[in-house]
Order: C-alpha cells, then structure tokens, then sequence
C-alpha cells in the first residue's frame, strides 16, 4: 500500500543577505542567492523522516516558480525526495497568495490521490502563512498549522501533531489525508547527500497552467485580490530586561527607577 | 578549455559549506584544544557520504569525482584542517589503494565499509628511519605458508588511533631494495598488532597521529594488496593522490584563514577608520586572495585530470607544494592582519596558522614535491 505524501515548497530569496532599497521600499533581488524556503526545508524533512520509517512512501514536492525553480527541486531530491513539480507559466506570474494557491490546488489536483500534504508555516519573503492553508480549503481538507511535534498512527490514518500557539499549544488528532504547516520547531532538516546530489537521471517536472486546466481567470497578477504596497523589515523587538532586586520590593524599586530614567513617569 | 564547476559539483560545495558551518565549525577550537578526536563528526561525515565521495555507486560510493572530493575537503578544512585530513587520509590513502590495486573480493569486503564510513581508514608508509627516504623500509613480511608475518613500526600515522583498515608497506626482499617493498591489508584487531605512541602536535591537533607496532602480526595471505614487490608503486600512486587531498586542505585553510580576516578588517577600527579601508593592508588581501586562486586553480586542474584518467603525479605534486605555501603565507599574514588578537586562541587564525604548517611536511614535504617536479620537467 503506497502513501504518496506532496511537501508544497517555495524557493525564496535568502533573506539573511537581502537588502531593501531605502527609497524604493522595494527587496534588491541582484545577486542574492535563493534558498528552499526554511520551513518548507522542515516540512520536507517530516516527510522523509516517514519515508525513512515505510519502505512503501513516496515524497513529491511540489512549487510554484520560475524554471530555475528546478535548483530547489534538485535540492529536495538530493535530500531524499522521489521528484518534483514545478508549475511554472508566464500566466500565474505575480499571482498573490489566493491565485498562488488556485494554481497549486490545480497542481495537486492534476497529481491525483495523495495521502498528506506538509507544507511550510510560511516562506521568509512574504511572510504571510497563507497558502497552505488555502490550498487545505479549496481542496476541502482537515488542515493544523504551526505544527511542532508529529506522530501518525500504526495504519497512518490519524495523525496526532502539537500545534504551537503564542502562549501555549493544542494538541490535535487529524484524520489522514491532511494538510499540515510546519515550523522550525517540528525538526531539524538534513543535508542533502553526496550520492543524492549525483543520483543520475533525477524526476524534475515542469508544468505550464495549461497542463494542469486551471482556469486563468483565478491566477496571476489580475486574479489577485491583494497588491504589495511596501516591502520592509520589520524592526526586530530589543530584548527583554531583567529587573534585578533580591525581594519584590526591590524589583518594584528596580521597575521605578527604569521608568523614571525613561521619564515615562 | 572549462573553469565552470558543473551544478554536482556547485550542490557538493553548497552541502559541505552548511555541513562544515553547522557541525564542525562550532566545535574546531575545543577539539584544537582538548586534542580531541571529532568521532561525532565521523559519524555525521558517513551519514551524508563525505567519506567516500569519489568513488563509483558499485564500491558503495557516491559516484561523485575528484573534484567534488578536493571541494569536500577544502570546505571542511576551511573551518577545521583536523576534519579535513581526516577525510583526506580516510579516502585517498586507504580507500583509493584498494580501489585502485585490490582484488574483487578485497574491494568487496573493505570499500563499502569504507566508503559509507561504517569503517574509518588509514596508510602506513613512514617509519623513524624512512621519511622522505621512503625506501628504507624496516618494517618486515615474511610468507609463512598460511599467513604473512609483519614485524616493524610505522609512525605519523593519520587516524591511526581511530582506522579499522590499514594499508601498510613493508619489505617482502630486501635485496630488491624498491621493489621488494609489497603492500598489505592490515585490520585493527590483527594478532600482534598495536596502536603505539600518540603524537602531541603543534597543528591539526584534533586528527589522530599515531605509531603503529607489529610484533609478529599474522595476517592472512589474501591480504596482500596488489602483487609482491608493487608496494612502492602503490605508495607512490597512493601518495600523487593524496597530494590533491592535502592540496585541498592547505587550499581550505587558506580561504577560512583569508574569510575570517576579511570579516574581521571591516569591523575594525584604527586611527578612526576601518582596517579594510587602509590600502597598504587592502593589497595585502589582495595578495593573498590572488595566491588562493591560483591554488585553486592548481588544485582543480590536478583533481580533473584524475577524473580524467590523465597522468596527473607533477600536477599534484605541483597543486600541493604551492597550495601548502599558500596556507603558510596567507595564515601568517592572517594573523598579522589581527594584530595583537590574532595571536591568541580567541580569533581561529592562531589555530590555522599552526594548522597549515603541516601541509608543507606530510605527503611528502615541499621538498619531495620539488623533486618530483622538477623530475618530470627534466624528463621531458
């Protein structure tokens, strides 16, 4: 009994050398290399680790891109996925994330049966967490967002994953086939392997939206109900303070004086 | 005429480069110090093949090619030259002997073990007596009917206290001077053989360095690698291709020494400006970056013409001896970039300084690699 398991992975600027343009607001792209999305890479890892486990499970990733998308896919690959699919077209070019995700759902849907799909909490560049999610509705499935521990059942129709919540977590049992995000918490990804890397003859698909019938009224630029109105990074949050002081009177007296000299009071 | 590395060869460095970054380099300074041996990072090498990089999918390889192998070893020496020569011994040393030299079924028991990392390997050439003299072997295999009887020492021997395999050189008939040396098979576990003395090293310190006793060591007669009297030959072939694989380490710890510098003379400030906007220490890295790229150049071309099938002993011998000086050079300059800091253990060029040293001795000194070139170049 096969268990086709689909990682939907993004390849992605990598953010940690991108600049920002400081007039335009807009991301430098030249010159920066692009990566598998982070927590795709986590995402991918969760599915070779069943792969690892069942000699019957197959793992297919699948992206939205440019052709030089095939780089990222020749990645997965050499990590220990069986092939990849890219649906690149001139026509889904500048789709937001609801046509991202009309045109990936066609893609799944033209892949046919499939038992669970992971997909990446979210891609660095955007930011927004929301395809996978939208794909797991237009395809009608059970879905768990930012999962952080997984387990699946011995006849793998129930999966049973922590979902991390700001201040605490759920615990969750989903029936298979599903749609799980990941975050970097769930794993850690491999490295792809030398014989990966040489491993002849590897199984990189490129897909226009044509040969998945997607209708071209739902993706792209035009289809997209949400526009990028300024790209920035966000500032990050300065650490946390300690208050010093041996008793609650003294943390208190540590907190005034930090206030005072912050003339907030 | 190609200087393009193909997209296997670009995934290798990209691999080993994350690989090297997130498991070695965190831990190269403690091991420098503590003189520890990285087990750990044996292990992790053998999980994604860095231990039998360029050889075939039959032996248990990963079908990659020398040049993949000279990368591999350039970008973990980059952050710690005691991984590097791990690899380096392990593969052109032990495994390539076997490859090149052994029967089917020696090539079927040893190199899978071996190339997945499940075994770790080593070489046995030098002895007190018989460094760059290399034919004064006094390590002795007497055919005893059902076994061969090995009596001697070898010393210097790299991952000699952690090899499973060992392909050791020793005299089958004096009389024949070189040609009565033979080579053999020796395991770790062999009646009468021993690990001897430890060395305690300036450099490199946390590879493994080691004597290698036998006293009346009984290997069976199928461990003969290569024919009776081949021995030198198969030293010598072993050690043209080792040479790309120190090349490739002295390369690497030339490029982390110059990668470090740099990072650091953009940080700091002298005289209220940033060193890396000082023009005589400007033409320094341009110095020593220029002297790395033709290392590379040298190194590459080597590994290519073995992938080749070229005759390729004067190239590595030529790849060695000047990457080695590169290490050397660029190391030195290195820590007089950092001033006072890079003379101690808290910046990494202390440590590459001392590392490199080596590169100009073992394999053959530069030295040796000067009369092996200028032996082809009288040849001609």
């Amino acid at each position: 009994m096969a268990f086709k398991i689909l990682v939907c992975a993004k390849q992605v600027p990598d953010t940690n050398v991108i600049k920002i343009n400081p007039v335009t607001g807009t991301l430098i792209r030249d010159g920066v290399p692009s990566i598998l999305n982070p927590d795709d890479a986590n995402a991918l890892e969760e599915a070779l680790k069943l792969k690892d486990k069942y000699d019957d499970v197959t793992v297919t990733v699948v992206t939205m891109g440019p052709p030089q998308a095939d780089q990222m896919i020749f990645e997965c690959i050499a990590m220990g996925a069986d092939e990849g699919i890219i649906l690149s077209d001139r026509a889904v070019g500048g789709s937001d994330t609801q046509a991202t995700a009309n045109a990936l759902t066609a893609a799944i849907k033209k892949i046919g049966d499939f038992d669970m799909i992971f997909a990446g909490r979210q891609a660095i560049d955007g930011d927004t967490a929301q395809v996978g999610p939208q794909i797991a509705e237009k395809l009608g499935l059970p879905q768990v967002t930012y999962v952080e521990e997984f387990d699946i059942n011995e006849d793998r129709t129930e999966v049973t994953v922590k979902r991390q919540l700001e201040d605490g977590y759920e615990l969750i049992k989903v029936k298979t086939p599903c749609m799980l995000t990941c975050i970097k918490e769930l794993n850690q990804p491999r490295y792809m392997h030398v014989a990966g890397i040489f491993a002849p003859n590897k199984d990189i698909k490129i897909w226009s939206a044509a040969d998945v019938e997607v209708d071209l009224e739902t993706v792209g630029l035009k289809a997209s109900p949400t526009n990028v109105y300024k790209s920035f990074t966000p500032r990050p949050k300065g650490k946390g303070v300690m208050l010093t002081g041996e008793t609650e009177k003294d943390l208190a007296a540590d907190l005034i004086a930090r206030f005072k000299a912050k003339h907030i009071i | 005429m190609n200087f393009q590395l193909t997209k296997e060869q670009e995934f290798v460095r990209k691999m080993v480069r994350e690989f090297a970054v997130n498991e070695v380099e965190p831990i190269a300074a403690d091991i420098d110090k503590e003189h520890r041996f990285p087990v750990e990072t044996v292990e992790k090498m053998a999980k994604y093949g860095l231990l039998g990089v360029p050889f075939p999918t039959e032996v248990g390889g990963t079908g990659g090619d020398h040049i993949s192998y000279a990368i591999t070893v350039e970008e973990l020496s980059r952050v710690c030259a005691s991984t590097g020569v791990i690899c380096s011994a392990h593969t052109s040393l032990c495994s390539w002997p076997i490859f090149k030299y052994g029967t089917p079924e020696q090539k079927a028991k040893y190199l899978p073990d071996l190339n997945s990392g499940k075994k770790l390997g080593a070489f046995g050439l030098t002895e007190p007596g018989a460094g760059t003299d290399a034919a004064m072997q006094q390590t002795k295999a007497e055919d005893c009917g059902d076994y061969w009887l090995l009596n001697g020492s070898k010393v210097f021997i790299t991952n000699g206290g952690y090899a499973d395999v060992f392909c050791i050189m020793a005299m089958t008939d004096k009389s024949k001077g070189t040609k009565g040396i033979s080579s053999f098979i020796v395991e770790k576990g062999d009646e009468g053989f021993s690990i001897g003395k430890t060395e305690d090293k300036m450099g490199i310190c946390a590879s493994s360095t080691t004597e290698l006793i036998f006293q009346n060591c009984k290997i069976p007669k199928d461990r003969l690698l290569g024919k009776i009297g081949e021995g030198f030959k198969v030293a010598m072939s072993t050690l043209d291709g080792g040479r790309i694989g120190i090349a490739s380490q002295a390369l690497g710890i030339a490029q982390g020494a110059l990668d470090v510098t740099v990072e650091y003379m953009q940080a700091r400030k002298q005289f209220g400006k940033k060193l890396s906007q000082m023009q005589a220490l400007q033409f320094e890295v341009a110095n020593m970056a220029t002297q790395i790229e033709a290392a590379r150049l040298l190194v590459y071309k080597a590994a290519d013409m073995k992938d080749k099938g070229l005759p390729y002993g004067k190239n590595a011998a030529m790849a060695k001896l000047f990457a080695a000086e590169t290490a050397m050079y660029v190391t030195t300059k290195a820590v007089q970039l950092h001033g006072g800091y890079g003379f101690t253990k808290d910046y990494p060029v202390e440590r590459m300084m001392r590392d490199a040293k080596i590169t100009e001795i073992y394999e053959g000194t530069s030295e040796v690699q000067k009369m092996v070139i200028s032996a082809a170049v009288f040849a001609k």
